[in-house]
């Protein structure tokens, strides 16, 4: 429970300022918070204990410890990103408290051993969510994105409490633990799965649940865009792995299936639609989608090596794609440029940030010697264990089609010529120690294989 | 003997590459890596030649195996052979001659030299790696730096260019990738799956799984080296390409391919290796033939390289898909002396557009005047790509003419004849090329005042002339060094065909 209480104590002094009476300088909170969040995370790896709690609702593992940290380190990477954005916000402790609220669901939902306690923490991650889309308070386009995503976050948990409640009449317990034993694949069950399936996809936006996902990542602002891409994706992806290796390990079949055609119509449709964007935070929003369906494939692995790969990848994933945000954040909010055109000859004036996002969109593309190659790699390598190559052709030819458009961007980035190139854009210092960590990350996470022996030492 | 020293060297040159500024240090710290890599090289074929004159039989020599990610089975492997040391040593005179094309290279030259060192680093490691993920991860490490090379440096239709060469490589990639999961899941060696190619080409793959993935591997490491229908890439980006990344991509980076194709396809799955064999060849004779037709329409001098190209790489592709001893020892030498007659042939075309900023036949005449040391070194490469004695074109075609007459069926016959006609056609667009754009009167009186070649150009020249020379009239040096290498591979071939 450590990690969780840190949040809520942090949720907690940032309630006490803002109904203090002295008006604290907007930068002073958010170093204080990044602060806490970094101590948050190096407390982390200490003191490891594992256990349950609350009537076997809640249960800690190493495993679990870590995903959590991971996910820290990503909320602290976006919140020193939103530097530059934040500092100038009327609603500085609002922001913050809303987004430690569902930084606090998501570390339920992983710790969750009952489907109620799963749904508690799967509702106080995502409404405070849909309040944060809104946060660019004077643009239309943000309520609208608050709009969308609230409805179809509202639909989602409704079909997700239906399956929920199916399977507990079908089985009589609602514990991940006593699950297992209760399944026998007849229909009822099989049918509330699918309900469950469909909620998960559209946490992760997988298809054919991903029509919120393109419009909502326009909308909302660029921090609240990342935080949705990547952590809020991440966690449903640890549950998910978590859940379906352990709770409905006798369903293995069915569930294969039905992740093969899900991921297989992912990748395609990702990538299809990916080529045609030209805003650039759409753009990483349909390569977000293709990326999901990859890690599908790791998924339907069902063995340590199989949720190895999936947890190593989001880790990559957190670097990748918060490396390319934070260039797009900071171009965003010093130029409010946000289309590919606009990123014509960035190269002029802008050295170092090219590269940042070169090398993002290089790991995001699975290129050596970034670490989206190994994380690529061991996921395919996972999926290709159940022996189904049909499936691992079908996604090396998608990493070719994703190519595709993360080399549109380069080409634009380096090789276009523009009359108005973007001006050299100051980084100040807090934006720059977020894109160093996340550089150092791509480069050194894949190489060194640290890493990834931990993850696979954890899941064993 | 560290091997990893080969991969360590280019690094810290690229690094070094990156701390500094102005094109004099930059290219001088270039020049002064490639040298010491190729200064290497030398030390390792003279080391290895002691080992196997100390009566060292083993397979591989020099050995090295890191753990790497333990859980896979994953190790970084490294280990030379004959065939290896044969390509390190193509590697890095082509890559010295490349930094020594490029010496007045003015815009973003940093970048532009960190990225052939790079380049550079993916090759060799491609070539000393054992262990197939490693071998798999050097071969994608090279794909990004060229799109980059093409892209930013290139003339012509780059960014098209680019765009087509890195899909299609990719493409290969996903192949590979395939067919190198396939082998690897049906490995079992101490209960475990295993990437390590000394392992698994010591146990014997079930015949249905090699039919299965072999097509994956060859067709993916043949789009490296053009393999007909997927030489599409090959006029386009090596046209529009740098002089020196020109070089490195048809020097090398197809001769990637064909590595692949004999290290990893047919010596690891020999079964398959022979089933397809006619398939194989149908294809290289498409290649051969088609590639010195679609030469003689050019107009371009690049593009008649490039395609020349597609079709002397069809010759290496030939030898492999014959199986017997001469044929894969005519293969090997096809590859090391096709890199560097291309690469000769790349740099001197580079020369002239430097001066004539024209690369239309047409527009070029009688260079012999003005430019004698380019215009012969031209005459030289043409001569070496239509296989005149003295060079090292006519020993590897010939080797790969008698491997494959030795096979004694009509349909192997055929193949042969045929791949020989091709060197009258490869004659016309050589003579006829020369003819106009060397010999013959001067077409454009504005190049009567152009320069001869500098001294970075007469030593890229050089270097590459000594090689083709020297293994023309020393070919047993080349074939005593790959001997052992394609022993083992005819070995495992024979033990099929019993």
């Amino acid at each position: 429970m450590k990690q969780e209480l840190v949040i809520t104590l942090i949720i907690f002094i940032l309630l006490f300022v803002k109904l203090g009476k002295e008006e604290t300088k907007n930068e002073t909170l958010i170093n204080l918070v990044n602060i806490l969040l970094a101590l948050n995370f190096v407390s982390g790896f200490l003191f490891q204990q594992s256990g349950t709690l609350f009537g076997d609702m809640f249960r800690t593992t190493e495993l679990f410890t870590f995903e959590k940290n991971l996910l820290n380190l990503g909320t602290l990477i976006i919140s020193l990103q939103s530097y530059n954005w934040l500092k100038d916000h009327k609603h500085v402790p609002e922001f913050y408290i809303l987004l430690l609220s569902t930084l606090l669901g998501m570390f339920f939902m992983i710790s969750s051993n009952n489907l109620l306690m799963f749904y508690l923490a799967l509702e106080l991650s995502t409404i405070p969510l849909a309040a944060l889309a809104n946060f660019d308070l004077e643009k239309k386009r943000s309520s609208e994105a608050a709009f969308k995503m609230i409805i179809s976050s509202a639909f989602s948990s409704g079909l997700l409490l239906f399956g929920i409640s199916m399977l507990y009449g079908s089985t009589g317990t609602l514990n991940f633990t006593e699950l297992p034993s209760h399944l026998n694949g007849n229909p009822l069950q099989i049918f509330s799965f699918i309900l469950l399936i469909a909620g998960f996809g559209f946490k992760i936006s997988a298809v054919p649940f991903h029509l919120w996902t393109a419009d909502v990542y326009e909308g909302a602002p660029v921090a609240v865009t990342s935080y949705l891409s990547v952590i809020s994706k991440g966690a449903i992806l640890f549950v998910l792995v978590s859940v379906l290796y352990n709770a409905f390990a006798p369903l293995n079949e069915s569930w294969y299936k039905i992740l093969f055609l899900i991921s297989v119509l992912t990748m395609i449709i990702g990538n299809l639609f990916a080529l045609r964007q030209q805003n650039m935070k759409r753009f990483l929003a349909f390569s977000s989608i293709a990326q999901v369906g990859f890690i599908l494939i790791g998924i339907t692995g069902y063995s340590p090596e199989g949720s190895a790969s999936v947890i190593f990848f989001v880790l990559i994933y957190i670097f990748s794609n918060l490396a390319a945000f934070g260039v797009i954040n900071l171009v965003s909010a010093v130029t409010g440029r946000e289309t590919i055109n606009d990123y014509k000859g960035f190269y002029k004036n802008n050295r170092s940030l090219s590269w940042v996002l070169a090398i993002a969109l290089f790991s995001l593309g699975g290129i050596p010697p970034t670490a989206g190659f190994f994380g690529k790699f061991f996921l395919l390598l996972a999926g290709a264990d159940r022996g189904n190559y049909l499936l691992i052709t079908i996604a090396a030819l998608n990493m070719v089609i994703s190519l595709y458009y993360y080399l549109k961007v380069i080409k634009a980035i380096f090789m276009d010529a523009n009359d108005d190139p973007i001006e050299q854009i100051k980084t100040s210092w807090s934006p720059r120690i977020a894109m160093i960590i996340c550089v150092a990350g791509i480069i050194i996470v894949g190489l060194a294989s640290g890493a990834y022996q931990y993850i696979h030492s954890l899941v064993k | 003997m560290n091997l990893s020293l080969l991969i360590l060297i280019p690094l810290i040159t690229a690094i070094a590459i990156l701390l500094v500024k102005g094109l004099k240090q930059v290219r001088t710290i270039a020049l002064f890596g490639s040298a010491a890599q190729l200064i290497l090289a030398f030390i390792l074929f003279y080391f290895y030649r002691q080992e196997r004159g100390s009566g060292n039989t083993a397979n591989f020599i020099f050995e090295n195996n890191y753990k790497w990610y333990e859980p896979l089975n994953i190790n970084f492997h490294t280990g030379v052979d004959g065939i290896s040391i044969a390509m390190i040593l193509l590697t890095a005179f082509v890559v010295i001659s490349g930094v020594l094309v490029s010496w007045k290279m003015e815009k973003l030259n940093k970048e532009f030299f960190f990225l052939l060192i790079f380049l550079s680093l993916g090759a060799y490691g491609f070539f000393i790696a054992l262990d197939l993920f490693t071998l798999f991860f050097f071969l994608e490490v090279a794909v990004i730096p060229k799109f980059l090379l093409i892209g930013i440096w290139g003339s012509g239709k780059k960014e098209y260019s680019a765009m087509k060469l890195a899909l299609m490589l990719m493409g290969g990639s996903a192949l590979v990738f395939v067919g190198l999961a396939g082998i690897y899941f049906n490995t079992n060696i101490n209960g475990a799956h295993s990437f390590d190619l000394i392992q698994i080409a010591g146990m014997n793959i079930p015949i249905e799984v090699q039919k299965l993935f072999f097509p994956f591997a060859f067709i993916g490491f043949g789009i490296f080296t053009a393999l007909f229908p997927f030489h599409t890439w090959v006029p386009d980006g090596h046209s529009s390409a740098p002089t020196a990344a020109s070089m490195f991509l048809a020097g090398i980076s197809m001769k990637l391919g064909g590595y692949g194709c004999l290290r990893v396809a047919t010596y690891l799955m020999p079964d398959a290796a022979h089933e397809y064999s006619t398939i194989i060849i149908i294809l290289a004779c498409i290649a051969i033939l088609y590639g010195a037709f679609a030469t003689m329409m050019q107009t371009d001098l690049k593009y008649i390289n490039a395609y020349s190209s597609v079709s002397h790489c069809g010759f290496v592709l030939l030898g492999i898909g014959m199986l017997t001893k001469t044929a894969i020892d005519g293969a090997v030498m096809q590859m090391v002396s096709h890199g560097l007659m291309t690469a000769l042939f790349f740099a001197v075309i580079g020369m002239i557009y430097d001066r004539t900023h024209t690369r239309q036949v047409a527009q070029l005449g009688g260079l012999m005047k003005m430019m004698p040391f380019i215009s012969t070194v031209f005459v030289i490469a043409g001569l070496c790509s239509l296989g005149l004695p003295g060079f090292s074109g006519f020993v590897a075609e010939m080797t790969v003419f008698m491997g494959s007459w030795q096979k004694a069926d009509a349909f192997y016959r055929i193949a042969t004849i045929l791949a020989c006609a091709s060197i009258v056609v490869t004659a016309v667009y050589i003579l006829r090329a020369t003819g106009k754009a060397i010999m013959g009167p001067v077409v454009n009186n504005e190049h009567l005042s152009l320069g001869d070649a500098g001294w970075n150009e007469r030593l890229a020249a050089g270097l590459l002339i000594l090689g083709i020379v020297l293994i023309g009239i020393a070919p047993f040096l080349l074939k005593d060094l790959i001997n052992p290498g394609t022993n083992i591979i005819i070995e495992k071939i024979a033990a099929v065909i019993k």
